[in-house]
């Protein structure tokens, strides 16, 4: 590579240092080279794809395609292609996808940075477009670097219930996933070879592109500084990780959400998404003499009260919660009645119960009704849990009734029932 | 680069193609994005750019640049990264935990989870402390040695 003369530079101006970041040797960082830029591309290069693929998991998980009110974004289009029915098997599936998506996406912010940081000076490259191909590139790397700023942030937010995004959480940072995404492809494609034959050369280099024509004195060696990167993504797995786990696991996410100790104490001491007063929950509504359960279908309506679902054959599962936000607990133990028992009640064969509508005494707030597919209704360990750790449930648990079904995201387990609908959805 | 003069460039027809599906998708991606609130959404997909490549890293490089002057003009650059570190790992934390950290969440956290919203600030000054102290530890132990190792050096030296 040639060093022109630089444009723009005064020679008053301090040592001959040039004021225009334009010109390469206004970057003085003696770490910026191929070698350094490609170790951290190829990590991203694993890391958001994994990210993408367990995102679209989350998606599916949600079942968007049953019924509207599972349906975040209903215009998704041909986005939605390869959605199918989430399983029940294993029960742990989303508690592993979506913690995986969660705490990954937060250890490869330093890596994030780092990587934005190592070609800074490419966005002030001149001149702004060799050819056309040159200019839509850079184009595409605005929407690939807004966009996955745009996700990471996004994501960031909502796992701190910090709702100050333009929009609902769900089709922004659906939508904005597969923007990035698409940026994100051309780009692999474009730089994965050249990142790989400088991996494959080896040593860190002292020319190419990105190279400072005028480096400072080093305080810190290449290595030295990936080691700093990869500190500062170890330390945010270190105090996040913690939160897929209970006790003193759970104790080690320090600054994490749902980190720390568990709510209250005795059976209900587990992680609660949204608490009773959070969501209008009246405790004259979910009282004994109030409270009453609607099953619905096959044109049947039965009425029933906490005492006589008590009647009902009742049946344990040991059963995770896992949330979007990533946090989740470990198997709680489950009491309740199947939901295909329930599906028996107005006239449906355990081994043929259709799909379900489950709708909260909730007030306000998204999933406060949604959608289970038939393979959730007919898995033996769907309940509608009235115990949890041989306790009647919390009120922060759903009291009276809750739904509980294995490898579901934490908000398809509706709390405070109210009705179920079986029937085709 | 030998393009014939007054023809614009074209470059490579294939990453011509390839530009192309990209953007076709993100297209695709980018009305539904945009659908509800445009301006808003817009405002934060080029806005994060803008503030990270403008404003974010401005900002640490100088403050890195100017800590790397002060320390060599003092005669020991050696310590930069005694310091670096440990600001940058502490404001890593910062910058992802803010909400939670600056209680802006707190009532809500609290409302929602039934957790404590507090504490977060003084868990993050606590790690912070941990890492200067831990850096602090790291650079006494550095000094020692090259004191240990100069005493010797005489004696070596033959």
């Amino acid at each position: 590579m040639v060093c022109e003369p630089v444009r723009g530079v005064s020679p008053a101006y301090g040592r001959g240092m040039p004021r225009s970041p334009s010109s390469p040797a206004f970057w003085r960082s003696p770490l910026r080279g191929p070698w350094f830029t490609s170790v951290l591309g190829v990590v991203l290069l694993v890391g958001i794809t994994v990210l993408f693929v367990t995102g679209l998991l989350s998606y599916a998980a949600y079942n968007p395609d049953l019924s509207p009110v599972n349906d975040q974004t209903p215009d998704k289009g041909l986005l939605g292609f390869y959605l199918f029915a989430w399983p029940t098997d294993p029960s742990w599936l989303y508690r592993l996808t979506q913690g995986a998506h969660v705490t990954l996406g937060i250890a490869l912010i330093p890596v994030l940075l780092a990587k934005l940081w190592s070609v800074v000076p490419k966005l002030f490259a001149l001149p702004p477009a060799r050819s056309l191909t040159h200019a839509l590139e850079r184009l595409s790397l605005l929407l690939l670097v807004g966009g996955g700023l745009f996700e990471f942030t996004t994501g960031v937010l909502n796992v701190q219930l910090d709702y100050v995004f333009p929009g609902s959480f769900y089709p922004l940072h659906f939508y904005g996933a597969w923007v990035f995404f698409a940026a994100f492809l051309a780009h692999a494609v474009l730089k994965t070879p050249a990142a790989l034959r400088n991996l494959r050369h080896g040593l860190p280099d002292r020319k190419g592109e990105l190279v400072s024509p005028n480096p400072a004195e080093p305080t810190v060696s290449r290595r030295g500084a990936l080691g700093v990167v990869g500190g500062g993504s170890l330390l945010l797995f270190g105090t996040t990780v913690g939160r897929g786990f209970d006790g003193p696991l759970r104790e080690t996410a320090v600054l994490a959400p749902h980190g720390g100790p568990e709510p209250g104490s005795g059976p209900g001491a587990f992680q609660i998404n949204k608490t009773a007063a959070a969501v209008g929950i009246d405790a004259r509504e979910t009282s004994e003499d109030a409270w009453r359960l609607v099953v619905e279908g096959n044109g049947r309506t039965v009425r029933l009260d906490r005492a006589a679902l008590l009647q009902l054959p009742l049946h344990s599962a040991a059963l995770p919660i896992a949330c979007v936000e990533g946090w989740s607990t470990s198997d709680q133990w489950w009491r309740g009645v199947r939901l295909r028992d329930l599906a028996a009640l107005v006239g449906y064969e355990a081994d043929t119960a259709p799909d379900v509508l489950v709708e909260s005494l909730q007030r306000h707030g998204a999933f406060r009704r949604s959608a289970l597919r038939d393979n959730q209704v007919r898995d033996p360990r769907s309940l509608l849990a009235l115990f949890v750790n041989g306790a009647d449930l919390t009120p922060d648990h759903g009291y009276p009734a809750r739904v509980i079904v294995p490898a579901a995201p934490g908000v398809l387990n509706t709390k405070w029932v109210a009705r179920m609908t079986f029937g085709d959805l | 680069m030998r393009v014939p003069f007054r023809r614009p460039a074209l470059g490579s027809p294939l990453q011509l193609l390839l530009l192309a599906c990209s953007f076709a998708l993100a297209g695709y991606a980018g009305v539904r994005l945009l659908a509800d609130d445009w301006f808003g959404v817009a405002l934060w997909l080029v806005g994060a750019a803008v503030l990270h490549d403008l404003v974010l890293v401005p900002l640490y490089a100088g403050a890195d640049r100017a800590l790397a002057r002060v320390l060599g003009t003092a005669g020991h650059l050696e310590w930069t990264g005694y310091v670096r570190v440990p600001v940058l790992l502490s404001g890593l934390l910062l910058l992802v935990w803010f909400p939670l950290i600056s209680g802006q969440v707190a009532d809500r956290y609290r409302s929602a989870t039934a957790l404590s919203g507090d504490g977060f600030l003084s868990r993050w000054l606590l790690v912070t402390a941990a890492l200067f102290g831990g850096s602090a530890v790291l650079l006494v132990l550095r000094s020692l040695r090259l004191r240990r190792a100069r005493k010797q050096r005489p004696s070596a030296v033959h």
